[in-house]
């Protein structure tokens, strides 16, 4: 693409990164969650992927890193559901705990607290990252395809 | 009958993404016709949760406490995404069969099938 | 004659939706299972997530302590068909590369 839509392009990835971050973080008290904000951060993927070329993007964003969120992500997921096995998969053992994320919210409507929800944070951090993983991923497959196919689109 | 609108739109969608998987020979325009039957049946189960005059069901700072049913919503996402997943598999195979076959009229690759 | 089939089985499909969309009285027989949009039919486990969900995880947002705590194992479920179609997607575009190789 043009340089303008490079400059422009560099210019917002950094601020989709950080939107994304911040629905991944806050998905225990605003709207939005651990799927949403990987498919923001995907987004911003997928700007790059428009408006650079093939070898800038090769450069800047390497698929295997990609793969290994993606694993990362459901394997620390899966062990965030084991740590509660105490009392049953998927207990929220960490609310009203006094730990890491656990302190104890009014009921009602409230502010918001980010310290709040127990093992909710964790979860969604996970999911956020295999979310961004998996989508970003499938984004650079058919980046692949299409570079292949017909000569230089890109 | 008119409050019922929501209902009405789900039903038009839904007959448009069937017209489209039964008439329509391009594999492309049959996964667009998927894509059109989940939203709405997912449309279909955020209508069924909706409560009059009630918000989303979050805490922070409600304007007040009646709220939608939340339950639909969560499964609503869950749906969303394996969606979005399904549509990414079905195009990839959409694009193996136009390199393998140079065409992605369901007919032709029917009879090119050996 | 098979367009002709297809056409005559969308526009039943489609008549039936419509007649359970638009109809508000009582449908198949059982009076007071209608659909009316704005009022719920059963709401009771949804009222007791809503009045306790924020006591029991002490998470703001109802849906997403839906989501990673009641319903945990449709999520788990759900993140690993999102996985696997990852997993095949990469498994048939590898298959596309090796099949331009040849050729």
């Amino acid at each position: 693409m043009s340089k303008i839509v490079r400059t422009q392009a560099s210019f917002l990835y950094t601020f989709i990164l950080i939107f994304g971050f911040y629905i991944v973080a806050h998905g225990h008290l605003t709207p939005g969650g651990g799927f949403q904000g990987g498919a923001v951060i995907a987004t911003g993927i997928a700007l790059v992927v428009v408006a650079y070329k093939f070898d800038e993007i090769k450069r800047r964003i390497k698929k295997t890193s990609l793969t290994a969120a993606e694993g990362i992500g459901l394997l620390s997921f899966i062990i965030a559901g084991i740590s509660g096995i105490g009392v049953s998969f998927f207990y929220n053992w960490l609310a009203n705990s006094g730990l890491l994320f656990g302190e104890s919210v009014p009921y009602g409507i409230n502010p918001g607290y980010l310290n709040t929800a127990g093992t909710l944070p964790i979860m969604n951090l996970a999911v956020g990252i295999e979310v961004l993983g998996g989508l970003g991923v499938i984004v650079l497959y058919m980046l692949h395809f299409v570079k292949g196919g017909e000569g230089n689109a890109a | 009958m008119l409050l019922n609108l929501p209902f009405i739109t789900v039903v038009i969608i839904m007959a448009l993404g069937l017209y489209a998987m039964l008439f329509k020979r391009n594999l492309i325009k049959i996964v667009i016709g998927l894509s059109l039957i989940e939203s709405g049946v997912n449309l279909f189960l955020v209508s069924l949760g909706y409560r009059n005059g009630g918000i989303a069901p979050i805490y922070t700072n409600a304007p007040s406490t009646n709220m939608v049913l939340p339950t639909p919503q969560a499964l609503t996402l869950t749906s969303i995404v394996i969606g979005v997943a399904t549509t990414a598999m079905l195009l990839s195979f959409c694009m193996v069969i136009y390199r393998h076959y140079g065409t992605l009229d369901s007919r032709k690759v029917r009879r090119l099938r050996e | 004659m098979r367009n002709a089939l297809l056409a005559i089985s969308l526009i039943a499909i489609f008549a039936f939706f419509l007649y359970v969309a638009v109809n508000p009285g009582d449908f198949g027989g059982n009076t007071g299972d209608h659909l009316i949009f704005g009022e719920p039919r059963y709401s009771d486990m949804d009222d007791y997530f809503i009045h306790n969900g924020q006591n029991q995880t002490g998470a703001n947002n109802i849906v997403t302590s839906i989501v990673f705590d009641y319903r945990g194992f449709d999520t788990l479920g759900e993140a690993s068909v999102l996985f696997t179609a990852v997993l095949g997607v990469g498994v048939a575009l590898r298959l596309l590369r090796r099949d331009k190789n040849d050729e």
